[in-house]
């Protein structure tokens, strides 16, 4: 019954809502091509790309691209292991705190990004931990755990239990059927955590600057220059080059877990 | 074993150690579970919720005025220091942005949700999926930052009121004081515009979800019993869509009010409790009264999940 | 000959629950046994235990004499069928089937001749290459059975296999699942709601209420000669006479059992009766019968007279076709 035609105001409405989403992110990319360098200027009075060769040799860029990258990197490791461990372990059986994992799971994105970095330093400041690589992934990896835990939970769910059995009844023992019937049946949704968590990583700022010490990531170093803008044309150029970094793992995401996350909750 | 005659080794006679390890997992399915569950929950627990414990045990804390030092004594100062009068300001000002926010985010996201909740099928269906999960996911500082393009005084919103002649108009709003100021990018205004563009894909995917449940012969049957449009909307749709508008409401509402970057790259000069905790463990070195302030959205949030527990908000997550 | 599945006070509780309450079953070498009972009963639990999936909090369960107490799933001489057939969605229809021969190590062309010989067998050649999504229901069962029975069990476990199918089908399958079972020679243990499945297919029906057996025994003897009024009442529609109603009409001490095409419709002699409704059923007419104000119901043949709703009747039955149970059961 999805053949009725909406009303022309929630259409004009709708399509405003989703104009808003996405038009300042268009801008972005406008304003790394103007020859404005000393104002936000609009309409730019030029445009050219010479910005993109001038960050492309900025040794600061690529310092903090690379930190930022090494983070997620490892935080996305560490974040797939926990995060598929405590979906298995609640959606296998129906234990006592099975609401309170998924609570604690949830918490360090449910709570505000600040209150997770100063209890974090909080907690390095206590323990007497210096500020090291290792602190940043600390932080990102407990936060990165919820989107792996909740793409595994959703696959887990839909992935009949009947499925390990059968494997064990027909001779694997446990290890053998995570090998050849669960890691098959959840790795595209694993895959997807995966990229979301990096994505997430990748991007995160207010934890990280708790974390962190004097090191930059790519979006502390972005902070620094909204902060104190040095040379707005290689922001410019920084922020679109984020954009279609960080778009790349969530349309993959995206076409990995079609069909079988969206259309759930489409009916019929 | 199951068919001697065909499987060359008999996994009896040899077990290695992953089948007896198998073995002893299928004797005590709960060894299992504390295998499966104790990594996650020893660095939650440990890493997360030693830290939070951490925060609260500073938070009782107190410093020293002259030598500036912690004085590891429990005490309640700190906290007293919350309700001095520039310090409830700050609580105040950041709880009420936060509604506003979340206030605003629920009216601007309910057509998008409802639209594609409804009458978006197919193709527009996987636009309106990414439409917002794009957004949703893109990065958080590049979009304060694309505001402040748009908002900077010669940016694209002061050009589109000149182009207009409105300029008088812009003028006369950032002339009211409180919401006003010398421009868009350092006005509550501002702010407040940021907040909204960074936090509605929170907002409208659970709403969505919730909207998604509701049959669309239950509208039939409204308009059927001889409700108008509007009747419909109020009676069935909102009542439905609520428990989505809560669980979206716990984002706007939790990332406003701890926030402080936004307030800072967009804003005046009146501080939100982000921006307090901010500069209380940072240039003031003040840890202890970091803590405590720490502590206020942790008791807000509290108090709001338990409501939104109660009306059931946690099924539309 | 040593029993295929035994059981020896076999118990199974979870907390105060107690799905499976003391158990004793005895299941012999190639057999067609079919536990019967409502949901929650413990027949399914049963089929779990002799699967490995769950372990008996009390008692002991062994296969082909030996005791399996500490043996895992994965090494007991058993397959089973499940009740959503459980296909693996990432392999195709062949590497479904072959599935346990790759686990137990076999190479690759002789597991690939071996599955498609049990296709054959389930009358599906040539569907290796498919996805299991890309089947039906029916074939999917197919599938299912062949990827338990290419590992030769001893015994072949099935839950509720045909509770998915449409009539028709599933009343070809039970024919087909019964042939195999002969020409195999497989013992088959069979979980079943539906009484008729039981009856049609089974050697031995063991009918589960509350955790227990209530009674086992052939299809003839839970048909005719139910032990308890559970098995009466849940077995087909039987007509039950309370203790009260057979002392009444001098037929006995204890609660008894009349299966409703028993009972005839006589001129003389008999039982008074009330006609209180009617419905036509094609091949036979079942009659609502008031008797001495107790319900029954009779279902009479096409061509005798039928009485008109709320006549005065006389029915009667032939003495062997009244089972008389036990009253303490």
């Amino acid at each position: 019954m999805r053949s009725d035609r909406a009303p022309l105001g929630l259409k004009v409405a709708a399509i405003a809502g989703l104009l808003f989403l996405h038009l300042p992110i268009l801008l972005i990319f406008v304003y790394a091509f103007t020859t404005e360098d000393r104002s936000y200027q609009w309409p730019p009075p030029g445009l050219t790309t010479q910005w993109f060769a001038v960050t492309w040799n900025r040794p600061d860029v690529w310092e903090a691209l690379s930190l930022s990258v090494r983070v997620a990197s490892i935080s996305t490791v560490i974040a797939l292991i926990l995060g598929t461990l405590a979906a298995a372990a609640v959606s296998r059986t129906r234990f006592f705190g099975r609401e309170t994992i998924s609570l604690l799971v949830i918490l360090p994105i449910a709570l505000p990004g600040i209150i997770t970095g100063i209890s974090l330093r909080s907690a390095f400041n206590l323990a007497d931990i210096p500020f090291s690589f290792w602190t940043i992934v600390l932080g990102h990896a407990t936060f990165c755990v919820v989107v792996v835990y909740n793409n595994a939970v959703a696959r887990f769910r839909r992935t009949s239990g009947s499925l390990v059995e059968a494997s064990m009844d027909l001779g694997a023992t446990g290890f053998q059927t995570f090998r050849h019937v669960i890691l098959p049946n959840i790795a595209t949704a694993l895959l997807a955590g995966g990229m979301l968590a990096f994505a997430l990583s990748f991007d995160e700022v207010i934890v990280t600057t708790f974390t962190a010490g004097q090191q930059q990531t790519l979006p502390i170093w972005m902070l620094e220059e909204l902060v104190r803008p040095r040379q707005r044309p290689v922001t410019n150029v920084v922020a679109m080059v984020v954009v279609l970094v960080t778009f790349l793992p969530i349309l993959a995401a995206y076409y990995l877990t079609r069909g079988t996350d969206t259309v759930a909750g489409s009916g019929k | 074993m199951t068919s001697a005659d065909t499987s060359p080794a008999s996994p009896v006679t040899a077990p290695d150690a992953a089948t007896r390890l198998s073995d002893i997992l299928w004797r005590r399915p709960r060894l299992l579970i504390a295998l499966l569950i104790g990594p996650p929950l020893a660095w939650l627990g440990i890493v997360y919720l030693g830290a939070l414990f951490a925060l609260l045990a500073q938070s009782f804390f107190s410093i020293d005025e002259f030598s500036g030092q912690i004085r590891y004594e429990l005490t309640l100062s700190t906290y007293a220091e919350l309700f001095r009068a520039y310090n409830l300001d700050i609580i105040l000002r950041t709880v009420a942005m936060a509604a506003s926010v979340t206030v605003a985010a629920a009216i601007v996201a309910f057509p998008i949700a409802y639209y594609a909740a409804r009458y978006a099928t197919g193709r527009w269906k996987a636009i309106f999926y990414l439409g917002i999960m794009l957004p949703l996911w893109s990065s958080y500082l590049v979009k304060v930052y694309a505001w402040k393009l748009i908002l900077a005084k010669e940016g694209i919103l002061g050009w589109l009121f000149e182009t207009l002649h409105l300029t008088w108009l812009l003028e006369a709003y950032l002339a009211i004081p409180g919401i006003g100021g010398n421009s868009l990018s350092v006005s509550w205004t501002g702010t407040f515009l940021v907040f909204l563009y960074v936090w509605l894909p929170f907002m409208i995917l659970p709403v969505q979800a919730a909207l998604e449940r509701v049959p669309p012969s239950m509208l039939e049957a409204s308009g059927d019993l001889g409700a108008r449009p509007g009747q419909t909307l109020r009676h069935v749709l909102i009542p439905l869509a609520l428990p989505g508008i809560i669980a979206g409401s716990i984002f706007t509402f939790s990332l406003t009010l701890g926030d402080y970057i936004v307030p800072q790259i967009v804003g005046t000069s009146a501080r939100m409790i982000g921006q307090a905790v901010y500069q209380y463990q940072g240039t003031a070195g003040n840890i202890p009264l970091a803590a405590a302030f720490a502590v206020v959205p942790i008791l807000i949030m509290a108090v709001y999940l338990w409501i939104a527990k109660r009306k059931g908000a946690f099924d539309a997550l | 000959m040593t029993a295929a599945v035994e059981f020896r006070r076999v118990e199974r509780h979870y907390g105060e629950v107690r799905a499976v309450d003391g158990v004793d079953l005895s299941i012999a070498q190639g057999e067609f046994f079919a536990m019967l009972g409502p949901s929650g009963s413990g027949k399914t639990t049963c089929l779990r235990l002799i699967a490995g999936f769950e372990r008996p909090t009390g008692g002991e369960v062994a296969i082909m004499g030996a005791p399996m107490g500490d043996v895992p799933p994965y090494r007991r001489p058993v397959n089973t069928v499940f009740q959503d057939y459980a296909l693996f969605p990432h392999l195709n229809v062949r590497d479904n089937v072959a599935y346990g021969l790759m686990i137990a190590g076999q190479g690759r062309a002789p597991r690939r001749r071996a599955a498609d010989e049990a296709l054959e067998m389930v009358a599906l050649p040539g569907y290796g290459a498919r996805k299991p999504s890309e089947l039906s229901g029916g074939q999917r069962q197919r599938v299912a059975l062949a990827r338990a029975l290419v590992m030769q069990p001893k015994v072949l476990l099935l839950d509720e296999p045909l509770g998915a199918l449409d009539l028709k089908l599933r009343e070809a399958m039970q024919e087909e699942l019964k042939a195999l079972q002969r020409r195999l020679g497989i013992t088959f243990v069979f979980v079943t709601h539906d009484q008729g499945e039981a009856l049609s297919m089974a050697d031995r029906v063991a009918v589960f209420n509350d955790g227990r057996i209530v009674q086992a025994g052939t299809p003839e003897d839970i048909y005719y000669r139910p032990e308890a009024p559970f098995v009466a009442d849940f077995v087909g529609s039987s007509n039950l006479l309370p203790p009260e109603v057979t002392r009444r009409l001098g037929l006995g001490d204890g609660p008894a059992a009349l299966r409703p095409e028993a009972v005839r419709l006589v001129s003389e002699g008999g039982h008074a009766a009330r006609v209180t409704g009617l419905a036509f059923l094609g091949t036979a007419t079942r009659l609502s019968l008031d008797l001495d104000g107790h319900r029954m119901t009779a279902l009479i043949p096409r061509g005798a007279d039928m009485p008109a709703e709320g006549s005065d009747v006389r029915i009667g039955w032939a003495p062997d076709d009244l089972h008389l149970m036990k009253v303490s059961a």
